[in-house]
């Protein structure tokens, strides 16, 4: 059947001809070559490993001054930032090039070195920390090594790292307030955990979903240490008695929930220590002088993170070597500004800003690793019984 | 004359799958086998989580190609001026994750809505109608108009010749899309962790919490089988019932002419289409806001500060994650195009087994990313096939999703097609080679920019299965954009939204670009 000519309309698209076509599909195919090209970094970390460097029974070895060029992988998760001319420097001095590889949030990243034990996907694991210790430990992550420059870090940064990784960094899960509209209502500040149960705070208060979010499992945490194993509990009953809100991350929590930045209507939230500092860092310019958040001291759960070697790299020496640097006072002194934290080793010059506004928690909450990785499932299915069902 | 055989495109994509899907998967499965599994598999709270995940995906669906009907009809047939930018402010949704316009819709859906089933099911609409709109109304760009214009002559009311032609014709696209956007909500997980709350757990969140959060292996398998039994369901269901709609027809290889806006049903449909264009482009607007407000005046600053390197080692110049996520986008689009091509092939000719080849095709898009990104972790570890710090991982990974995509363009398409085109071929003289090359590639290379605008558009919003695979490279657009928001201050708020607005761009240039690679109209018989 012969089939009517359609009537000319403008709507027909216009058509590369077929030659220009053809030549458009070459040309972007080679265009996009040329991109993978340049887009692959170097493959797999190079060769020589390092010359004769002492036995593998580490603390005491001091680190050779230079190596033959080398390539260290460092596996670390997305919230991982240094000043890039540290790693530059590094490289200068010791010839030892870093790889860094972000994959995910912290637990995605011991997950998969759990998985890979013996044959990992790099050389040095940085961002372990105290809730994932002893999973790490657990499933032989680590190849046990201790910087000689961690000698000064205080104990209760080591404790039960069963000398296989080196404390960091350290920071704190805090209640953060927002100044600007408890003046404004002429609410008194809470001061301790206690107070956010109280009816003068109903309706005020947003935590993450513990099941979800790192410093939501912390805060929960915070509660099992105060109040004990058969008492947390209760208190999350008299929490949502209290009307508190509860949402499934970090950036739904602080960036859209909290009243600070007026987003959010609720002034009290589950954060970090450092998040009054990094709201004057962060903020557009000019930059203000004082921060419109405080932290609420009481109830503070500490989070250290930990570095290590992992078992069956094929460049010990270098690795080492590495966290040695990451133990360094030019890198302890960058962790601040750089991944808002605090630095492990004591006596490091902190910028201004956290000097002025960071607030000290006087008595963190803690808990032993081992018991967090025991008993972490069951807390957070009653937690979600108690505050969500 | 018959086509040729389905077993030479079949070998490809099985093979692809084969490698790359099902041999990971089974190696976390295997691992997860055991009592505490059992377990898991009869608790009154599993049960419940599915039957949310189900009643949500069903919903969203529903509401998604109903919302997309008239979208996919005003888009493809009616000819009005900013057409062509209509289409792709409705595509663009489909890539931005999750993380980037959950706030913007935090702002504009009621608060009473917070965290409930309600917001859920709006984003789950404003994500999936690209699907509806490129798939349902690509097609319907091809049906011959010729069985309307005959059925109006005949007196016929619009409604009667809805209901009598062009819906049988267009019932398979529409199941497609249907299909797809099922897949798509019930392993959502961007928009039901973001949007939703703690209570509107869906299987997959569960899935990634226990193999994430908990390092519950067993737990999380179990789980992964119960999605993958539900989907397999589901597309069993959905494939023979395509088969059995699909009408033989002659499909106009050039795409009918599109028709001026002058009957009151167009006029209707348009205004539809517009003002579901208006509010789909609300969040973008609001992005476009965001990026350039600082402080309380206006500003640059945000784009000046992403055309740089920053110092840290986490402040990438915009360009770096432009290159690196194009890159992978066209190796993605490379891959699903002669993959999914073979396969849409393998599955329109083959006797027997079409329907078992198309699920085990889709299955990828209805497991848990988290689950076959530790799987292929594990596999792929020991060398010559270590790929873990390969870079093509990544656009395998992406491609696992676009294969099933580029499939599901293409397939009604090559179904349609009138056989007898293939016999006047062999009458005249050519082998069953030379047929396929002159009478079904052209078909197939005109669906395939449908295809290849979606596998490209997947690519470039791909963020979870992306961030667990990352490299040493420069992060994804994505990636980068959630790492800026996972700080506080205005700063990082300020630049995640300039690169939202440049992984829009770039985006919809993907989208018509791959548009216009389409071969050329030929003349008609």
């Amino acid at each position: 059947m012969h089939a009517p000519v359609p009537i000319p309309h403008r709507a027909h698209t216009t058509r590369l001809s077929s030659l220009a076509r053809r030549t458009s599909v070459v040309a972007l195919l080679a265009a996009s070559f040329a991109l993978v090209a340049c887009g692959s970094s170097s493959s797999a970390s190079s060769g020589a490993s390092a010359p004769g460097v002492s036995s593998p029974s580490a603390p005491a070895t001091p680190v050779p001054s230079s190596f033959a060029p080398t390539t260290v992988t460092l596996i670390t998760h997305d919230s991982f930032a240094l000043t890039k001319s540290l790693l530059s420097d590094f490289t200068a001095k010791t010839g030892i090039t870093i790889r860094l590889i972000s994959q995910g949030d912290a637990g995605e990243v011991v997950n998969k070195a759990a998985l890979t034990a013996g044959n990992p996907e790099g050389d040095v694991l940085f961002g372990v920390d105290n809730t994932l210790l002893s999973r790490a430990l657990t499933a032989g992550v680590f190849d046990p090594y201790v910087s000689p420059n961690a000698a000064t870090v205080p104990g209760a940064l080591t404790a039960a790292t069963q000398d296989a990784v080196t404390p960091v960094d350290y920071g704190d899960v805090c209640i953060n307030l927002d100044d600007a509209w408890f003046t404004k209502n002429h609410v008194a500040k809470p001061v301790t955990l206690d107070d956010l149960a109280r009816p003068a705070y109903k309706d005020l208060l947003v935590v993450e979903n513990a099941a979800t979010s790192s410093p939501g499992l912390a805060f929960l945490l915070a509660t099992v240490a105060r109040y004990g194993e058969t008492g947390y509990s209760d208190y999350w009953k008299a929490l949502r008695a209290n009307g508190v809100k509860v949402v499934n991350g970090w950036t739904e929590a602080y960036e859209d929930t909290f009243s600070a930045g007026g987003k959010g209507n609720r002034p009290i939230v589950v954060s970090y220590a450092s998040s009054p500092p990094a709201e004057i860092v962060y903020a557009a310019d000019p930059k203000p002088t004082k921060p419109s958040t405080s932290v609420m001291t009481d109830g503070c759960f500490r989070q250290v993170e930990y570095a290590g070697v992992l078992r069956g790299t094929n460049h010990l020496s270098a690795a080492r070597a590495v966290v040695d640097w990451l133990l360094s006072p030019a890198v302890q002194a960058d962790v601040p500004l750089s991944m808002f934290v605090d630095p492990a080793v004591p006596g490091t010059p902190l910028p201004k800003v956290f000097t002025q506004f960071a607030a000290v928690p006087t008595a963190p909450l803690s808990l032993d690793p081992a018991v967090i990785d025991a008993k972490r499932s069951d807390w957070v299915d009653t937690w979600d019984q108690v505050t969500l069902r | 004359m018959q086509p040729p055989a389905a077993r030479w495109f079949a070998w490809l994509p099985v093979v692809f799958v084969g490698v790359f899907f099902a041999l990971p998967l089974t190696t976390v499965l295997s691992r997860g086998f055991s009592a505490r599994g059992v377990d898991l598999l009869t608790s009154a709270a599993t049960w419940r989580i599915l039957g949310f995940t189900t009643l949500q995906a069903v919903l969203s669906t529903v509401l998604t190609v109903a919302v997309g009907l008239p979208a996919a009809y005003a888009v493809q047939r009616l000819d009005f001026r900013g057409r062509r930018l209509v289409l792709a402010l409705l595509t663009v949704p489909f890539v931005l994750p999750t993380v980037v316009v959950g706030a913007s819709f935090r702002a504009l859906l009621p608060e009473s809505w917070d965290g409930t089933l309600a917001a859920i099911l709006v984003a789950h609409v404003f994500f999936n109608l690209a699907v509806v709109v490129r798939v349902v109304g690509g097609f319907w760009a091809h049906l011959d108009n010729r069985y309307e214009q005959a059925a109006r002559t005949l007196g016929a009311g619009p409604i009667t010749v809805w209901r009598t032609v062009t819906w049988p014709l267009l019932r398979p696209a529409v199941l497609a899309a249907a299909a797809l956007v099922f897949l798509f909500t019930f392993t959502s997980f961007g928009v039901v962790l973001v949007l939703g709350g703690p209570t509107t757990t869906t299987l997959e969140v569960e899935i990634y919490r226990r193999t994430v959060q908990l390092f519950d292996l067993p737990g999380a398998a179990m789980l992964c089988v119960l999605q993958m039994a539900a989907v397999v369901v589901v597309l069993i269901v959905a494939t023979r019932l395509q088969r059995r709609l699909t009408v033989r027809q002659r499909l106009s290889r050039s795409g009918v002419a599109l028709r001026p806006v002058r009957s009151t049903t167009d006029r209707v449909l348009l205004g539809i289409t517009l003002v579901e264009t208006v509010l789909v482009a609300l969040p973008l607007l609001a992005l476009a806001r965001a990026s350039v407000r600082v402080g309380d005046g206006w500003g640059l600053d945000w784009w000046r500060a992403l055309a740089v390197d920053g110092p840290t080692t986490r402040d990438v110049a915009a360009w770096a994650s432009v290159r690196v996520s194009v890159s992978y986008a066209v190796a993605t689009v490379l891959i699903a195009v002669v993959v999914g091509g073979s396969a849409a092939c393998a599955i329109a000719y083959a006797r027997r087994g079409a329907d078992a080849l198309d699920s085990a095709l889709t299955l990828p898009l209805g497991t848990s990313a988290v689950t076959v990104g530790f799987g292929l972790l594990i596999t792929f570890a020991v060398p010559p096939f270590d790929l873990r710090s390969s870079w093509i991982i990544v656009p395998i990974g992406h491609a696992l999703v676009a294969i099933p995509l580029v499939v599901r363009t293409v397939l009604p398409v090559l179904r349609s097609m009138d056989p007898r085109l293939r016999e006047v071929a062999a009458t005249l003289g050519a082998s069953v080679g030379h047929t396929w090359r002159t009478v079904d590639l052209p078909v197939l290379s005109r669906a395939m920019g449908v295809g290849a605008g979606f596998a490209a558009a997947v690519s470039l919003g791909e963020f979870g299965a992306t961030s667990f695979l990352a490299r040493a490279d420069a992060p994804t657009l994505p990636v980068q954009i959630g790492r800026l928001l996972a700080r506080p201050g205005e700063v990082n708020s300020g630049q995640a939204a300039a690169l939202s607005v440049v992984l829009v761009v770039v985006t919809a240039l993907a989208v018509v670009i791959t548009e216009r690679l389409r071969a050329p109209g030929s003349a008609s018989l």
